[in-house]
């Protein structure tokens, strides 16, 4: 599927759940169980799925915090002294941010880096900043490696970073490292003026999708907002 | 055509903005499938005299001239013209290759000279055949082995269908069968070739004439053979033969 109709049905997903009140809990078992049936479809491990989506937790661990403090009506659970309020806000914070990040989870995983840039770049994303993301994508290794060297040259002559009086030498290697980095930006765009480079990247000229593949690929969040639609008459 | 040298360079000067002088008035003119090696030490303004072939620096004083048409910075049109008949091979592949596969990257310089669809295809793979880099157009830059990158930065040059084929430092890095490969490579190549090289032995093998720049001036320009002999010449230019290597 082309990669652009994928990044609009997540993003399309991600909007439907977050406009769905919390307290409709029957639409959001309803959406968790729509991204569990995506992801089998795409073949992606639920496991694999599960420890990518853990990038999550730093996010959502104030909301964790959130229905300690608060105002208005309080109950218990067993040992907790809770406030309501605070704690269905919370539980949106977790449960909209998880059904988004489980999204975005499979879309990266169903998708390459590579085919995600043309995608945003088909969507009309400014090309500078599609640019900028490919060249990232294109040196974070060279300049991993070279990361990776410099520590090789530096524990050759004794250095074992073991606390923060060694933050001096390891800020003075990142700068090093900026340094160089930019540097060779500079030179890469020499070859790249050197081969004619006028601000325009070469972008393949990919067949647009057709309304067959726009409806499967959007089947996702239509599917959502019609149980959003439902529970709203219902509810 | 035929007549008109590859690349004529008449009193060439040039200084940094920072008030450096690198060039002192060059004069070179190699002819058609000439190779020549550009030899001198370190700092003798033999990147600035490349940087002047393609017009990534602009002639301050005396001129450039690639295949009779003389670079004149401020046309936007004649440049890219010359920059597609001056293919710069620069001395770190990872500076050159960029485009996230080997196939885009060689694309990208025939692109910019504006051909498309089958015609572009066609030049990329013939460039990335003359380099036996065939199989891997689809592949990452980063997968490939330095040797094999300096291959690839050979064809993206080469798509161009470059007039002259300038190579910085082209055997620096290269294992002892990766730079036979790529000579081999760069004999076969029916171009103008201008190398600058520290590796003597690399060329002598590959260039009938050599010309030693140094201070921002030709000092010599004669045959790879009587440069090479002459162990004085060298000497005073900080250059010097491999030991136990001699002609």
């Amino acid at each position: 599927m082309p990669s652009h109709v994928k990044i609009i049905a997540v993003l399309a997903f991600i909007v439907v759940s977050v406009a769905t009140p919390i307290n409709r809990w029957q639409a959001f078992i309803a959406y968790f169980a729509a991204i569990f049936a995506v992801s089998l479809v795409a073949k992606i491990p639920t496991l694999t799925l599960f420890t990518r989506a853990l990038i999550e937790i730093p996010f959502i661990f104030f909301a964790i915090l959130m229905p300690f403090f608060g105002t208005g009506e309080r109950f218990e659970i067993g040992p907790l002294n809770l406030y309501r309020e605070s704690l269905l806000a919370a539980a949106g914070i977790v449960v909209k941010g998880t059904l988004g990040v489980l999204s975005a989870v499979i879309l990266s995983t169903s998708t390459t880096a590579r085919e995600l840039l043309r995608g945003l770049e088909k969507l009309h994303l400014p090309k500078l900043m599609v640019q900028i993301a490919a060249f990232m994508l294109r040196y974070v290794n060279v300049i991993n490696d070279e990361m990776e060297r410099m520590k090789v040259a530096r524990e050759s002559r004794g250095f074992i970073a073991s606390g923060i009086k060694d933050w001096k030498v390891l800020a003075t290697a990142a700068s090093a490292l900026f340094i160089r980095s930019y540097e060779r930006g500079e030179r890469v765009h020499l070859a790249m003026l050197s081969r004619g480079y006028t601000g325009v990247l070469p972008h393949d000229q990919s067949e647009g999708a057709t309304l067959r593949i726009w409806l499967q690929g959007l089947a996702l969040p239509i599917f959502a907002a019609v149980i959003l639609l439902i529970t709203t008459v219902i509810g | 055509m035929t007549t008109q040298p590859s690349l004529l360079i008449e009193e060439l000067a040039f200084a940094y903005p920072d008030g450096n002088q690198a060039l002192f008035g060059v004069n070179l003119r190699i002819e058609r499938g000439e190779r020549v090696a550009l030899l001198g030490p370190n700092g003798a303004g033999k990147t600035t005299l490349v940087m002047h072939m393609n017009g990534i620096h602009p002639a301050e004083h005396g001129k450039v001239s690639v295949a009779g048409e003389v670079i004149d910075t401020t046309n936007k049109d004649l440049l890219r013209r010359i920059r597609g008949k001056v293919g710069v091979v620069f001395q770190d592949p990872d500076d050159q290759l960029f485009m996230p596969t080997v196939g885009e990257d060689v694309a990208f310089g025939p692109y910019n000279m504006g051909i498309r669809g089958a015609e572009l295809d066609k030049a990329v793979d013939e460039a990335l055949a003359m380099v036996h880099m065939s199989e891997f157009k689809d592949r990452p830059p980063h997968h490939l082995s330095f040797g094999q990158r300096r291959r690839v930065a050979v064809a993206t040059v080469l798509a161009m269908k470059p007039e002259i084929l300038v190579l910085d430092e082209p055997s620096s890095n290269l294992d002892p069968a990766g730079r036979r490969e790529l000579a081999e490579i760069l004999r076969s190549l029916d171009v103008t070739i201008v190398m600058v090289t520290h590796d003597l032995p690399y060329a002598f093998e590959l260039c009938q004439r050599s010309v030693i720049l140094s201070g921002g001036v030709i000092v010599a320009d004669g045959t790879t053979g009587d440069i090479l002999r002459d162990a004085n010449l060298l000497a005073q230019h900080r250059l010097e033969l491999p030991v136990g290597f001699s002609l």
